[in-house]
C-alpha cells in the first residue's frame, strides 16, 4: 500500500482533525482490511496512542475499547458470562485465531460490513456505541444510517445483565463468510432475535419480538409463527454464497432453535 | 521512516515506508522464512507472532510492530525441530513452504492453551489454511509433539 506518512497523534482531537483533513487520510484499527480496501492514502493517522486497548468492566456495563482485538474481547471471561457467552461464540467462528489476534472489534464495527458476525450478536444484547464527538449512538440508529458524519469511536458498551443467548453461523466451511446469521437473546424484558448476511446488514426483527414478547403462553405454535414472521418483515435475497430461499428456510430453522434454546436454558 | 523492532530476541532498526506490510520488511531484511502465500489476509502462511500472539504479516503495517516483539521460526529453532521431527515421523511433512507459520501457531498454541481437546487444536489452527500433506496426519503429529515432554 503507498501511503505518505503515518501519525501518531496523542489526543482525540488532533487525530480527529487530521481524519477530517483529506478523504485521503484514514484511521488504522488493527489492518485486517486495510490492504483489500485502502490502495493508496496519504495519511494513516494511528490510534494506538489514545488508550482504547482496554476492556473495563463495572457493575452494570461492559465497556470495550474500539482498539480491543477481536481476540481478546473473545475470551473475555466477562463477555464469556454475557447472555451464554453469545459474543464469544460469535467471534469465535471469524476467521483464524491469527486474524483474530490483528482485526479490532472497533475496525469490525465501522467496516459496516453485511455478512458480519458480530452484529446480530451486538444486537441482540443492549449495545451502544460511544463516538468522540457524537457521543453516544445506539448501534440500531448507527446500522440503519448510511450516512454518518465522519467520527473516531472511542467505546462499545454492552449493558451487563442476566439473559440467554443463542448464536449461530451458517457456512460451508470455517474460513467463509457467513451464508446467514442467526442470534436471539432472552432477558427479563423479553426476547431479542435478529438476523444478517441475509445477504444484507444484521436487523432486529421487531415485529416478530413484538408478537412474542406479548404472548403469555409460548409453546411450538407460537415458535413457528414467530420464525415466519421473522422472515416476513427482514429482506432476503440471493448472492454467490446462497440463494433466497436457502436463506429463508435455514433463517426459520435456526430463529426457532435459537428460541427453544434460551427458552430451555432460562427455566 | 525508521521502526525498531524486538526480532527474535535482538533488537533491529529497519527502514520502511509509512504503507510497507511487515511481510515485505521482515522479507526485504532476509528473514526468508516467511512467505507470502495469497497477500490478502486469508492463508496464513505469512503468519508471525507479535509479543508471543499469531499474526499475519502481510496485514500488520510494519510501523504498528515498532517497538514490539515479532518471533519467526528462527526464533524458535529448537521447538520447530521436535515439532518437526512429529511432522517427519506421522509423514506429514511435504513440500516446506507453510510449515514455519504452522509451527509458530502450533507454538504459540502451547503456550495458550491447556490441555486442548482435538477440537480446540483444529480451532486454533483453522487460519493456517496451507497444509499440503493433509490435516489428518499433521493432527496426528501436533497431538504428539504436544505430549512429547524431552
Amino acid at each position: 500500500m503507498v501511503a505518505s506518512e503515518y501519525l501518531r497523534p496523542k489526543d482525540f482531537e488532533e487525530a480527529y482533525n487530521l481524519m477530517i483533513e483529506s478523504k485521503k487520510n484514514y484511521l488504522v484499527a488493527g489492518g485486517a482490511w486495510l490492504k483489500l480496501s485502502v490502495k493508496s492514502a496519504e495519511k494513516l493517522i494511528s490510534l494506538d496512542g489514545l488508550d482504547l486497548d482496554k476492556i473495563q468492566v463495572n457493575t452494570d456495563y461492559i465497556e470495550i475499547g474500539s482498539m480491543v482485538t477481536l481476540r481478546t474481547v473473545e475470551i473475555n471471561n466477562d463477555i464469556k458470562n454475557l447472555y451464554g457467552g453469545i459474543l464469544s461464540n460469535a467471534i469465535h467462528k471469524i476467521m483464524g485465531i491469527n486474524i483474530r489476534n490483528l482485526a479490532t472489534l472497533g475496525g469490525s464495527v465501522m467496516g459496516k460490513f453485511a455478512f458480519s458476525d458480530i452484529f446480530p450478536a451486538l444486537l441482540v444484547l443492549n449495545t451502544k456505541l460511544v463516538f468522540y464527538k457524537q457521543g453516544e449512538i445506539c448501534l440500531e440508529d448507527f446500522l440503519a444510517n448510511p450516512k454518518m458524519a465522519k467520527d473516531i469511536l472511542t467505546k462499545i458498551i454492552i449493558k451487563k445483565e442476566p439473559g440467554e443467548g443463542f448464536f449461530k453461523k451458517v457456512a460451508i466451511t470455517p474460513l467463509d463468510f457467513s451464508v446467514l446469521n442467526i442470534a436471539v437473546s432472552k432477558n427479563k424484558e423479553g426476547f431479542k432475535i435478529s438476523v444478517g448476511s441475509t445477504p444484507y446488514i444484521a436487523k432486529l426483527a421487531t415485529n416478530a419480538m413484538s408478537y412474542i414478547n406479548n404472548l403469555s403462553k409460548i409453546t411450538e405454535t407460537e415458535i413457528l409463527k414467530c420464525s415466519e414472521m421473522v422472515v416476513e418483515e427482514l429482506k432476503f435475497s440471493k448472492n454467490n454464497r446462497g440463494s433466497k430461499e436457502y436463506r429463508v428456510e435455514i433463517a426459520k430453522v435456526y430463529v426457532k432453535r435459537g428460541l427453544k434454546k434460551v427458552i430451555a436454558n432460562e427455566s | 521512516m525508521k521502526v525498531k523492532i524486538n526480532v527474535n530476541q535482538q533488537i533491529k532498526v529497519f527502514e520502511c515506508e509509512a504503507g510497507d506490510f511487515l511481510l515485505e520488511t521482515l522479507r526485504e531484511n532476509n528473514y526468508l522464512s516467511v512467505r507470502r502465500g495469497c497477500d490478502t489476509t486469508s492463508c496464513g502462511v505469512c503468519t508471525v507472532l507479535l509479543d508471543g500472539k499469531p499474526v499475519p504479516s502481510c496485514s500488520l503495517l510494519t510501523v504498528k510492530a515498532d517497538g514490539h516483539e515479532i518471533t519467526t521460526v528462527e526464533g524458535i529453532q529448537a521447538e520447530a525441530e521436535k515439532l518437526g521431527k512429529h511432522f517427519g515421523d506421522e509423514g506429514a511433512d511435504q513440500c516446506g513452504y507453510c510449515n514455519p507459520s504452522l509451527a509458530l501457531t502450533v507454538y504459540a498454541m502451547k503456550s495458550e492453551l491447556v490441555n486442548p481437546t482435538i477440537d480446540d487444536i483444529k480451532e486454533y489452527l483453522v487460519g493456517n489454511l496451507c497444509r499440503c500433506t493433509g490435516y489428518i496426519a499433521q493432527e496426528r503429529a501436533i497431538l504428539s509433539y504436544l505430549g512429547d515432554k524431552s
